[in-house]
């Protein structure tokens, strides 16, 4: 066997271009064919979904927004120590630090915190490293169940902390629920 | 004198300690070393984490030293063979240190300013044991404030005196030192007053953990963010030498520390001017960039070279991109430097 006629994938095809029937030159025969695919298709069940209004099930460990947590006390858990940012491979994290003073110790954990953190979304390839790397269990891609949504002004992908921190009552809920347990 | 350590022989000067002939050496086999500096007078022996087994006392009493021995204050005989590394007692002896160490250490490595050049953390990367059997209630101390330049965080010390023998030898008066006994052994009260000194600032430079931290660039940054470059300058000081590592964010200063070498201690030690007081990048000379060992985390997203724009012959929307895409976007309360010479 010649290397032009050797077919390594077993899908190979010799495109022939032979001359055309009459009955071939009509396209008759072809357009009901592709039709009743077509048609085939409606009577199926649809591949595509209405998001957002419906969203499908997503596992576990699906990666979407990321969240910052609080703990049962409701406090900040990120302490600003730069490791997300390292791990970072698209480097899509900046974070300022600040010192807590002393009437901030019910908004944040440790002495040191967070003043400014910022993900850009626009580089973040949803990869979890930060999440691997967080010493303080802060920062989570499981927890919020939401995709990044979609914009216009690539400013809008900047998430500051507004975004990112786990809303109070969120806090709240699962602090009530391990009280429960 | 011939001293062989884990198979490699070398010829020392009477006096020297082992500590000293295995770094004449290098590699592997050097003893980690939390309270020995070189640099300090009679430092050493406290820590017990340069631990080595000595097979072969000397040529003329060749029976083995029972019991293990601190290689920074124990001095080498003719023919002499230690076992270093390549000893399964002395790594179980380093591990038990290392484990005491941390008893009472607290674990807030992501909040110390001292992280990622840190003994302790390199020590226990090395021989430490990742869960820890300590139970019970680590001892704290109330948070003291001793001045404008440094921080003293009593929790995190380990109690190696190297701050001490600072005061002692570089300054005139020591006026701080060990108080209490046992658990409660801390650096003294009086600690704040030798802040006043000028060369009080290589308390931060000689402290192994995170117990005397830079109060100027407490909590700026991690210290794997900044760029370390090798800056001089002229210091009027006496006894100041002026050359110092400046780390840099961008086109600023964030901190100045003395040149420390491959056992991170400082090469001289510079006055609080240098350090403290002169963050403009118009004060130093810069050198180039200072280099670490290979797996510092330092190294880090850092390029010690310098990284030329690739020119292509095309059109600049190719290569650039849009203006308007080309603004800043992130960190909007921060303005961009735009005189970063070094990017």
């Amino acid at each position: 066997m010649s290397i032009e006629t050797i077919s390594l994938s077993g899908r190979k095809k010799v495109v022939s271009n032979k001359e055309m029937s009459f009955l071939e030159r009509l396209y008759l025969v072809a357009i009901v064919k592709g039709l009743y695919i077509t048609i085939k298709h409606l009577f199926k069940r649809k591949a595509t979904i209405h998001y957002p209004e419906q969203v499908r099930e997503r596992s576990d460990v699906y990666r979407g927004q990321h969240m910052l947590k609080r703990d049962e006390q409701g406090r900040e858990n990120c302490t600003a120590c730069g490791l997300c940012a390292l791990s970072c491979p698209a480097e899509a994290i900046t974070m300022k630090a600040e010192e807590r003073k002393a009437n901030e110790k019910h908004l944040y954990r440790e002495e040191k915190y967070a003043s400014i953190y910022e993900i850009n979304m626009l580089r973040c390839i949803f990869c979890g490293l930060c999440e691997e790397a967080c010493p303080k269990d802060a920062i989570y891609l499981t927890t919020s169940k939401v995709l990044v949504p979609s914009s216009y002004e690539r400013e809008d992908f900047i998430f500051g902390k507004d975004k990112l921190v786990m809303p109070l009552d969120m806090a709240m809920k699962n602090a009530q629920l391990k009280n429960a347990n | 004198m011939k001293v062989t350590i884990d198979g490699q022989s070398i010829d020392v000067e009477p006096g020297t300690t082992i500590l000293q002939a295995a770094r004449m050496i290098g590699g592997d086999l050097v003893p980690p070393a939390m309270c020995y500096y070189s640099k300090l007078k009679g430092s050493g022996g406290k820590c017990r984490c340069c631990l080595v087994e000595v097979s072969k006392g000397s040529e003329a009493d060749p029976r083995p030293m029972p019991k293990l021995m601190a290689s920074c204050v124990t001095g080498c005989m003719d023919g002499m063979e230690v076992n270093s590394k390549s000893s399964d007692r002395v790594t179980e002896a380093r591990k038990s240190v290392t484990e005491f160490l941390l008893i009472n250490h607290p674990l807030d490595c992501p909040i110390c300013d001292q992280a990622g050049e840190c003994d302790l953390q390199n020590l226990s990367f090395e021989h430490g044991n990742p869960k820890s059997r300590f139970i019970e209630e680590k001892r704290t101390f109330e948070p003291e404030d001793i001045g404008p330049h440094i921080q003293l965080h009593m929790n995190r010390c380990i109690l190696c005196q190297r701050c001490v023998q600072v005061a002692d030898q570089l300054t005139d008066d020591r006026v701080h030192g060990v108080l209490d006994r046992g658990d409660h052994a801390n650096i003294s009260t009086y600690i704040s007053k030798a802040i006043d000194n000028e060369f009080s600032g290589n308390m931060i430079d000689v402290c192994p953990v995170g117990a005397l931290t830079d109060k100027t660039f407490r909590f700026k940054s991690r210290v794997w963010f900044n760029k370390p470059y090798n800056a001089h300058r002229e210091c009027t000081t006496p006894g100041c030498c002026g050359k110092t590592t400046v780390w840099m964010f961008g086109g600023e200063i964030q901190r100045v520390t003395g040149r420390k070498d491959e056992y991170h201690e400082v090469e001289e030690f510079i006055c609080n001017s240098c350090r403290f007081d002169h963050k403009n990048v118009a004060d130093w000379t810069i050198e180039g960039p200072r280099e670490f060992e290979k797996d510092s985390v330092i190294n880090q997203n850092n390029y010690t070279r310098k990284l030329e724009k690739v020119e292509i012959a095309t059109e600049k929307t190719i290569l650039m991109g849009r203006d308007e895409d080309r603004k800043k976007i992130s960190m909007a309360e921060i303005p961009l430097n735009n005189n970063d010479k070094n990017s």
